[in-house]
């Protein structure tokens, strides 16, 4: 039996592994690249700085990679574990770009840094940088799949219910791929991705050069860093707008919440810049906005009308009513395959099964809900207000931050001098965690934002998940939180430990002894490390 | 595009290459981590044992990832019901199987004592639980599984946990556990030398007896001492997937039944047993390179073996025979299996191509030398 417990619980495990997943990723695909242009610039002059900063910033790269990979494998599996009817119901087309994404990204991206980290000296330059290249796109490519299967939940293009079945099918591959959902946010993600690589390098750097240590590593980098992230954070922003675009255009519900649009405006509606929701009394408290902004973002005209939440509940109370009919006409169509008028009756509304769907979380026997069980499902469909209103603005926030960072990192690192040396190099030192905190919240507005479906429109989140108990559930998650926890220490720890020491590690020059090192752990003088025990 | 029937039997092959890919290159890997605590007698020795693999065990581990969304992409039905089902066995997986990444790359990047060894346990735990518990999965599914499906398709799995851990299920497991151990300790004559190597031989030895006899014990309890499922009547091998639509029995012996109408079918088995005493044999000389590729064929055979056995199950149900698994009833769409089957066609020949270079790259013994040398640079 399905509880709400259970649902809440499989979301939540779900959410807190993929955030934690995703603590990793858009580092990976940062860094990578940056990697490929530090050692590309290695190549061309032949500079032994350029090759110690790749060795540096690598280093940091691998001890993150190897989070993202180990967190990633839960990722693969979490599906048929905790979303077994989701699984089935969509695997025919959501499973195609995971399995491609192993074949194509992971190979890759596996292979190569097999190569980067071990083949240094069995290499040669061009050789070497090669795999770092193939490296970065292969965790590229990793992204473009999974960006691909994560759009099509949002946006199901190319696919088709059939009842003999049970479950969605593929009806155009190149559907799927080319969706524009998909190219955006691929686009979007990615650059998000290597903004996160970005400010790292120029953060480390920033440190680095205010201590006034390894100033000519930290300065390159900082110019490198920064001037990379000027570019990709003004293609976060492009693609940032173009997927608030095709929100607007197919996910009314995610727009008018991330808006707190509770009436429908005269076109064009107002963009709010602070608003004070109620959820109770569905109207907001005060409000500031920018006349005409939003309609001219949302539908790139001056006279087309974006729906308000209160229209889009009564919109989506009568598509449940269609599916309610379209959930009994399936049943009957099971017990009788053969029936083709029954088929034709409930091809006829078969695009709002999913709607009807969303009635089996409050009634088993869909057919028989009542007038308050469908306007609850309706009023479900609209994900709530605040959360949503509140962190698309904190993202967008944060990435202006990030921006206002690289404009400063830009100027020092090509200038090599600027007002205010210290405090701009501290400012972009506290920049450090911006790009992690947009990208969870930008995950967090479109997923949250999509509830109550698991896939937008076709499967409820309700139904997706396993048959398991809810004790299953509280262990397994005690059991990732704890291990989680214990990995993010070490790692963290290990991340600054690395910063700490510095590029020179290894040398043979002791190393300061601000380095941070366990109190009851003595560490043998560099050299002396693979003793024997 | 090809007939639906010849894709299913194409991507019930593809599944099996793809576990056989897992088992023949991952195995190496976990085989080698298997064994760090037992035959790495110090710090040096379980570095050249690590590094030994450092540079390959990401893009092997890639087989696994790659069979679970192969899995997921052409029997989603079997991949939600075998993976909700099993849930505290996938978890167990996972959890170690996470260890691995992170204390491969941790583990050698500081001195201290204790945080190498934390990461070793980490290491031994994430690569010897794993394939333990395949092995284990294995002997369930040729038990058969306890589940069913209720009116909307919904696969509802009625046994627990423990019930996994049946005798047969756990000799599953454990010759899988050493056919890994076999294969990890051939590959490490080939890439360790002085007394480390000379553990791995005689580790190589035992192991590979041991799964000989072990698999040979298995595969008659498998015939002979459990029931199997055969389908009474026909099945449409052509027809949209629906795990309903036919009639299976549990009967002893049914198991059998594929050796005796296709007797070709002995020489799995055959091969695979013939090989590890082989492969045992070369280990002993020293013969690192011809006995991985022994301990290859015994895992090609061990893996096949159960899913030749079975055919056309892919996962029977005791509880409910008729809504067992087979490779008819379970699969994606036409559609996906042939986009898939084209996708894979010509990817998988790049991966191996660009994986064999990788592998002709690093070559070589990883000796302590070489360790005090790459002091940093390495694992």
């Amino acid at each position: 039996m399905i509880t709400e417990q259970l649902v809440d619980l499989s979301r939540l495990q779900f959410a807190l592994t993929a955030m934690y997943h995703y603590l990793f990723v858009p580092l990976t695909l940062g860094l990578s690249f940056l990697l490929v242009i530090m050692e590309g610039c290695y190549v061309a002059t032949g500079r032994e700085i350029y090759r110690d900063m790749t060795r540096f910033w690598g280093k940091l790269f691998g001890i993150n990679f190897a989070m993202g990979v180990a967190t990633g494998i839960t990722m693969e599996f979490q599906f048929g574990t905790n979303w077994a009817y989701y699984s089935h119901y969509v695997g025919d087309i959501f499973g195609a770009p995971l399995a491609i994404e192993g074949l194509m990204a992971f190979f890759l991206e596996s292979t190569f840094i097999g190569l980067f980290f071990f083949g240094w000296k069995r290499l040669s330059k061009g050789g070497h940088l090669a795999a770092t290249f193939l490296m970065a796109l292969g965790s590229n490519l990793s992204a473009l799949w999974i960006l691909i299967a994560n759009a099509w939940m949002q946006y199901p293009a190319g696919s088709a219910f059939s009842d003999l079945t049970m479950r969605m099918e593929m009806t155009d591959f190149w559907a799927v791929v080319t969706s524009p959902w998909a190219q955006a946010k691929f686009m979007h993600t990615i650059n998000a991705g290597y903004m996160t690589g970005a400010v790292f390098v120029c953060a480390i750097s920033a440190w680095y050069l205010l201590r006034g240590r390894h100033t000519e590593l930290a300065h390159r980098s900082l110019r490198i860093g920064s001037t990379f992230g000027l570019i990709v954070t003004l293609c976060t922003f492009w693609m940032g707008d173009q997927s608030a675009y095709l929100v607007a255009q197919n996910q009314p519900e995610k727009l008018a919440s991330m808006e707190a649009m509770w009436e429908t405006h005269e076109a064009p509606a107002p963009l709010s810049l602070f608003a004070l929701p109620d959820e109770e009394a569905q109207l907001n408290r005060a409000e500031i906005g920018i006349p005409g902004l939003l309609g001219l973002m949302g539908t790139r005209s001056l006279d087309e009308q974006l729906p308000g939440i209160r229209d889009l509940i009564a919109r989506n109370e009568q598509r449940i009513r269609t599916g309610q009919q379209a959930v009994s006409l399936l049943e009957q169509l099971r017990q009788d395959p053969a029936n083709d008028e029954l088929r034709d009756r409930f091809n006829a509304v078969k695009s709002e099964l999913g709607y009807g769907l969303l009635l089996r979380r409050y009634t088993d026997k869909v057919s028989d809900a009542t007038p308050e069980q469908i306007s609850q499902a309706a009023r479900s469909t609209i994900p709530a207000v605040v959360p949503m209103y509140w962190s698309f603005r904190l993202m967008i926030g944060a990435g202006c931050l990030c921006l206002l960072a690289f404009i400063l990192g830009s100027w020092y690192g090509i200038r090599g001098s600027i007002p205010c040396r210290s405090c701009v190099l501290l400012f972009i030192v506290c920049c450090l965690p911006l790009p992690w905190i947009a990208c969870e919240i930008g995950w967090f507005v479109t997923e949250y934002g999509r509830q109550p479906w698991s896939i937008y429109g076709i499967l409820p989140v309700h139904l997706s998940v396993s048959g398991l108990s809810v004790g299953d559930l509280v262990g397994s998650l005690s059991g990732f939180i704890g291990l989680y926890t214990l990995l993010l220490i070490a790692e963290i720890w290990l991340m600054i430990r690395t910063v700490r020491r510095g590029p020179s590690d290894g040398g043979p020059a002791p190393q300061p002894a601000s380095a941070t090192q366990p109190a009851s752990a003595p560490q043998p003088a560099p050299g002396t490390a693979a003793s024997d025990r | 595009m090809l007939d639906y029937e010849t894709l299913r039997i194409i991507w019930w092959l593809f599944i099996g290459i793809l576990l056989i890919g897992f088992s023949i290159m991952d195995g190496q890997d976990m085989g080698v981590g298997t064994l760090l605590p037992i035959l790495g007698k110090n710090d040096t020795e379980r570095r050249c044992m690590i590094n030994a693999v450092a540079p390959h065990w990401d893009g092997n581990q890639v087989w696994l990832l790659t069979g679970g969304g192969a899995l997921f992409a052409a029997w989603p039905l079997m991949y939600a019901t075998a993976f909700s089902g099993f849930y505290w066995a996938m978890l167990l997986v996972l959890l170690t199987l996470i260890l691995r990444p992170v204390a491969f790359d941790f583990r050698s990047k500081v001195a201290d004592a204790r945080w190498r060894k934390s990461w070793d346990a980490g290491l031994f735990l994430g690569s010897a639980v794993p394939p333990l518990i395949f092995g284990v999965a294995f002997g369930n599914l040729l038990q058969g599984v306890p589940f069913h499906f209720d009116e909307s398709l919904r696969p509802i799995y009625t046994g627990s946990f423990l019930s996994l851990l049946n005798p047969f299920a756990l000799l599953c497991g454990i010759v899988s556990l050493l056919m890994f151990t076999f294969h990890g300790a051939n590959y490490l004559i080939l890439r360790t030398d002085g007394a480390l190597q000379q553990r791995a031989r005689r580790t190589g030895l035992i192991t590979g007896l041991l799964t000989a006899v072990l698999a040979l014990a298995a595969c008659l309890w498998g015939w002979f001492g459990i029931d199997g499922y055969r389908i009474i009547g026909d099945i449409a091998t052509d027809a949209p997937s629906n795990p309903l639509a036919k009639q299976v029995v549990c009967e002893s012996g049914a198991w059998l039944q594929n050796f005796t109408a296709c007797p070709a079918l002995w020489l799995v088995p055959a091969l695979a047993l013939i090989a590890a005493v082989a492969g045992s044999i070369l280990a002993s000389r020293s013969r690192g390179g011809a006995a991985i590729l022994c301990s290859s064929v015994t895992m090609l055979g061990l893996v096949l073996l159960p899913l030749a056995a079975m055919f056309p199950f892919v996962m029977p149900s005791s509880s409910c025979p008729n809504a067992g698994l087979t490779l008819w009833d379970c699969t994606s769409s036409q559609l996906t299996l042939f986009i898939m089957l084209i996708v894979t066609a010509v990817l998988l020949p790049i991966v191996l191509i660009y994986t064999t270079w990788a592998y002709r790259i690093m070559s070589g013994k990883i000796t302590a030398q070489y360790i005090r040398d790459n002091d940093k640079q390495l694992y």
